[in-house]
């Protein structure tokens, strides 16, 4: 667009302009709360941003390295952006500004003519002044494209990495580099990390479990070089102390700068330290200028580097600039309380952390076992002003909203474990009314009381969509919070029912229901969550529960979903498809020949299915048993496409023909296949196995995949295709066939028996405790002790395994069911027609087009 | 409407209701003023249905039976697919009433008046339906 071209229709020219530059977290939401002030009907709103992509979630960049993409990790809506006519120039910093003309210039040349001009500039990584600090594999880490160009470097340059600052932000790329599977080094001037949160003792149980997770972490040191190779990139770090650390890639990540520049040129008022003065209501020494977030230094002098206190200046702004001179919102400082995981330990601190009021007292408790420390600060008058939680942070949003107010009971039992001494009774229940229970947007218990659900609070209040760390309290004051139980039948969630199942070895549906279930369903028929998640459960413990592993006997066969009771897959016309087990997607000439020969027999439509064997769809209810009585004949077995059970173990060609295989994958691939098989667990299983690195069987997009090296397999868990895929993680490396077996055994044993209904491994991994870590302490340290347990249930299953179809060929009276009539046995169900397509044939639909119910799930 | 009868209860529950011994009987319907017979009333499993071809060759009807014996019929046609598939739906009670939910998209349908509970404007035909002895 030209510069100073109009941009609104030309009858209703808005009358003024508005300049933002800068488009980080900050900017957006003095976007939206200009458009909640109703300005950008009033103005032509200009943005000039100067990276290459709109405003996303910086406080979440580290994300990136867990699989978050830079398109989910932005904050800017394309569809509110154009709705209020902003126009966003990305790309295209401001580089000079004429107060006098009021005008910004920008790199491409624009010049905009503003009557009121935003800054929102933000900070810049501050890098100490070190020789060397600007050879090749030197970084900082703000950005997305930070990020990019970290990876990059990385993957071809370095396996150690160093991050200069041990601060909050240091804590985060040394978390960034774990993730890249980089050696990590951290460096901190001060002598305890994170020393702007924490204390001395919240910095050593910090170092503790840090260094437990394989950092090596170097306190109270300086960096005092950078040495390069003869190509002048990064070889090695020379420290104060002499020492020198072998790495490949330097992050300095020693705290930041406000990026004043712009206002510095134009003669701005800056502090003395730097950040743009502002008054309370964020107006700069220009009152036609603005400066809010991290580049302004506010009214109470200091400069802020959260993004709570941003977005707080953010709407101050906009309500300042809306309501000019009658303006009543003013921004005098902010609570510099935070709450963080870094590198999976949780850190929280809130109010005066480091005791500063005069007179007053601190409460601690540590335990170094658990890297637990707990510090809260009193006031003499009982008081709570502040604190430090580090390991566990559990109460962090109860207390922090009680900062300012005296506890209901004394601060230390505030700070005792829960079933140390006294419990600390101390629920949500105990806030007040207007005690402040998400800083980000600042919402007070009470408004959110005023909402019934949690999507209706962050729709109504905002709360909750900032950090996010104040989800969980929110989630206790919401009415029926308390309520995960598995459905209107069951008031347990599906992990308490696998326990009561198998601790109380209850095999029968109706008993679980009428003496575990909610009151008002004992005694009645449950529903269709229940039901299968409840056979599902029966099914993976019937060895060990005496009850009978055959999922259509007696009581099950009215609990499975239509698949597990016929055994096939449902169809949209009420036909079935039937999918015959291909252990590693191996297979010989005479089978894949029967497999024709069938299909042609029976006129089915045929199909490789992604995973690597074949379907054949459209046979009736009664034509199964007769398809299956061919397919077992030749040896085939059921191959679970219909449960929640495994799917296949797809595998690579492997060793013993690929010229890079390491491994026999496809002998791998068929022992898991044939081990698991059969298994029922919450959700269904895939798995695959590659015979080297280049990964052709897509181990890790598996709930839990194999991939060979040179001595042995690397186990990989968690990962998931499908609608939200993640790439699974490393649990574990060069392990021999039996103990990768073991691992497996145990892995898939704890994820049944914790996993919700319908959760993938992926969710589970996602959502439990602790998460990979956890699960590694628990089937490979066997921290729990349960191991020996797990195997002995998966030994049981293997033991007890039985094929489906062939059992149900054996039995008249099983037979008996698959029939489309109980009337007229031998009629088909003259509602499944079909019509040919390219020389097969597809369903001849009765009349209607499917409509999903809203929020039913694909099974 | 339905008419009480008792059915080998095959759970193995301790304190399941105890096993009456009617698996004699045969399940009739009622259509047009007459009872057609369908099939033996042994041939039900209770909490899951079975299809009945209607006289006219093309109209179907879903036959349930509850975990109290009490029997249901409704038309076996969904109303959302076309498909004919209802009698393969998993049984369900919501606030005391018996329902089942479609096998293909999961939507629940009254067993008495065959009203759907996730649309109001769906849903399908009931038949009387009987034991006989
Ligand atoms: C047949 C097949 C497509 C094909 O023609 O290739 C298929 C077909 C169905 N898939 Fe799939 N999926 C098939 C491979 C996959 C794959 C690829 C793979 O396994 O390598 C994926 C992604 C990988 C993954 O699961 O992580 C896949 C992700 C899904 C999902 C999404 C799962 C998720 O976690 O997001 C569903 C829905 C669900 O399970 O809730 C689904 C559900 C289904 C259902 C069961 C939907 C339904 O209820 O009707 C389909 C029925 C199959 C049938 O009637 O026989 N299918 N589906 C593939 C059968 C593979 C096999 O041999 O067993
Ligand atoms: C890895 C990491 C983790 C963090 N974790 C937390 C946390 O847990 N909690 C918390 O509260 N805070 C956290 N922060 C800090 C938080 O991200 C910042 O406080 C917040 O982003 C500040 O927002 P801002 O809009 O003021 O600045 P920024 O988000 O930096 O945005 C400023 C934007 O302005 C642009 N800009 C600068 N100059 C110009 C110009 N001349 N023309 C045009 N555009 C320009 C910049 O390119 C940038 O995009 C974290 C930061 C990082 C880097
Ligand atoms: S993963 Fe490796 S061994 Fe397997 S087919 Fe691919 S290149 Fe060959
Ligand atoms: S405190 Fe950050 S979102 Fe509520």
């Amino acid at each position: 667009m030209h510069p100073n071209a109009p941009v609104a229709t030309p009858d209703t020219p808005p009358e003024k302009t508005l300049v933002l530059v800068g488009h980080g977290m900050v900017g957006q939401r003095f976007l939206e709360a200009l458009a909640e002030q109703g300005l950008t009907t009033t103005h032509r709103v200009v943005v000039l941003c100067e990276e290459p992509r709109p405003a996303y979630d910086r406080v979440q960049l580290t994300s990136y390295f867990s699989g978050r993409t830079p398109d989910e990790l932005s904050v800017t809506d394309a569809e509110f952006i154009e709705k209020h006519g902003i126009e966003l120039h990305l790309g295209d910093p401001a580089e000079h500004i004429d107060r006098r003309a009021r005008t910004v210039t920008s790199r491409s040349g624009r010049t905009l003519a503003y009557d009121t001009l935003v800054l929102a500039t933000g900070s810049v990584p501050f890098v100490p002044p070190v020789p060397g600090k600007d050879a090749a594999g030197c970084f900082v880490y703000r950005t997305i494209e930070d990020v990019l160009a970290i990876e990059a470097y990385a993957k071809e340059n370095a396996t150690t990495g160093a991050v200069v600052g041990g601060g909050l932000l240091g804590l985060e790329a040394a978390g960034a580099l774990q993730g890249l599977g980089l050696g990590t080094h951290i460096v901190e001037f001060a002598p305890r990390l994170m020393p702007a949160q924490v204390d001395d003792g919240g910095g050593a149980a910090l170092l503790r479990t840090l260094t437990g997770r394989g950092l090596a972490v170097h306190t109270g040191t300086g960096t005092q070089e950078i040495l390069t190779d003869d190509a002048g990139a990064v070889r090695a770090m020379r420290l104060s102390d002499g020492a020198e650390l072998e790495v490949g890639l330097v992050v300095f990540s020693a705290g930041v700068r406000p990026r004043d520049q712009l206002a510095r040129d134009c003669g701005l008022a800056v502090g003395e330290r730097g950040g743009i003065t502002v008054d309370e209501r964020c107006r700069t020494s220009d009152p036609a200028v603005y400066a809010i977030g991290e580049c302004a230094q506010a009214a109470d002098g200091r400069v802020y580097g959260l993004v709570a206190p941003g977005y707080e200046m953010a709407q101050t702004a906009a309500a300042a600039i809306a309501s000019g001179d009658d303006c009543d919102a003013a921004f005098t400082g902010a609570d510099m309380s935070t709450k963080l995981k870094l590198l999976g330990v949780d850190v929280a601190s809130f109010g005066d952390a480091h005791g500063a009021a005069e007179d007053c007292l601190d409460v601690s408790y540590a335990d170094s076992r658990s890297g637990t420390y707990k510090k809260l600060v009193v006031g003499a008058d009982g008081t709570l002003l502040g604190g430090v939680l580090v390991g566990d942070t559990e109460a962090y949003g109860t207390l922090r909203a009680l900062t300012g107010s005296v506890p209901p009971v004394p601060a230390e039992q505030l700070v005792l474990p829960a079933g140390a001494g006294a419990a600390p009774a101390l629920g949500p229940e105990a806030l007040p009314g207007d005690a402040v229970v998400c800083n980000c947007h600042n919402v007070t218990k009470d408004a959110v009381q005023a909402c019934a659900t949690l999507p209706e609070v962050k729709k109504c209040t905002k709360a909750g969509t900032g950090c996010g760390s104040c989800v969980k309290l929110i989630g206790q004051l919401l009415p029926q919070s308390g309520d995960q139980g598995l459905c209107g039948c069951f008031a347990q969630t599906r992990q308490e029912l696998y326990e009561i199942v198998r601790t109380l070895r209850i095999a029968s549906y109706q008993e679980l229901l009428d003496r575990h279930g909610r009151e008002s369903a004992r005694g009645g028929e449950g529903c269709e969550t229940c039901k299968p998640a409840v056979a599902s459960v029966i099914a993976s413990l019937a060895p060990a529960i005496g009850a009978d592993g055959y999922v259509l006997d007696g009581e099950q066969a009215a609990l499975q979903d239509t698949n597990d009771h016929f055994l096939a897959n449902l169809q949209k016309n009420g036909s079935y498809s039937v999918v015959p087990r291909i252990p590693g997607g191996e297979i010989t000439p005479d089978k894949l020949i029967v497999i024709g020969e069938v299909a042609r027999e029976f006129g089915l439509y045929t199909k490789i299915t992604g995973g690597q064997r074949i379907d054949l769809f459209g046979a009736r209810v009664e034509q199964l048993p007769l398809i299956w009585a061919k397919l077992v004949d030749a040896g085939f077995e059921s191959g679970h496409a219909y449960g929640k059970a495994l799917r296949t173990v797809k595998s690579c060609v492997g060793q013993t023909w690929c010229r890079y295989g390491v491994q026999d994958s496809v002998r791998m691939a068929i022992d898991l296949e044939l081990r698991y098989r059969g298994l029922r667990a919450p959700h269904k299983l895939k798995s695959a196995v590659s015979g080297c690195a280049r990964e052709c069987a897509e181990a890790r997009s598996k709930d839990f995949g194999v991939i060979a090296t040179a001595s042995g397999w690397n186990l990989y868990v968690g990962g998931n295709g499908g609608a939200t895929p993640r790439h699974a993680d490393l649990l574990a490396q060069d392990l021999s066939d039996a103990e990768l077996v073991r691992l497996i055994d145990r892995f898939l044993m704890f994820y049944i028996r914790t996993a919700d209904r319908l959760e993938r491994t992926s969710a589970w991994l996602e959502r439990i405790d602790g998460g990979l870590d956890h699960v590694r302490d628990v089937v490979v340290d066997d921290s729990l002790g349960i191991c020996a347990e797990l195997e002995a249930l998966m030994a049981d299953h293997v033991t007890h395994y039985r094929d489906e179809w062939g059992e149900t060929l054996a039995d008249p009276e099983r037979l008996a069911r698959f029939v489309s009539f109980v009337n007229a046995p031998e009629s088909p169900d003259p509602l499944v027609a079909f019509v040919p397509e390219r020389g097969q044939i597809k369903p001849d639909l009765p009349l209607l087009t499917l409509r999903p119910l809203e929020g039913s799930s694909a099974r | 409407m339905t008419t009480m009868t008792t059915m080998t209860d095959t759970s193995t529950a301790a304190d399941a209701p105890a096993p009456a011994a009617t698996t004699d009987g045969s399940v009739q319907l009622r259509l047009d003023g007459t009872w057609l017979t369908v099939c033996a009333a042994a041939r039900l499993t209770p909490g899951r249905g079975v299809a009945v071809l209607l006289p006219d060759g093309r109209r179907q009807a879903a036959l349930f039976l509850d975990r109290a014996g009490r029997l249901y019929a409704i038309d076996n046609r969904d109303p959302f697919s076309g498909a004919a598939v209802l009698s393969r739906g998993l049984v369900g009670s919501a606030d005391g009433r018996p329902f089942v939910a479609s096998p293909l998209l999961k939507q629940r349908f009254d067993l008495e008046t065959g009203r759907c509970l996730d649309d109001d404007e769906a849903g399908v035909g009931v038949y009387e339906a009987r034991v006989s002895a």
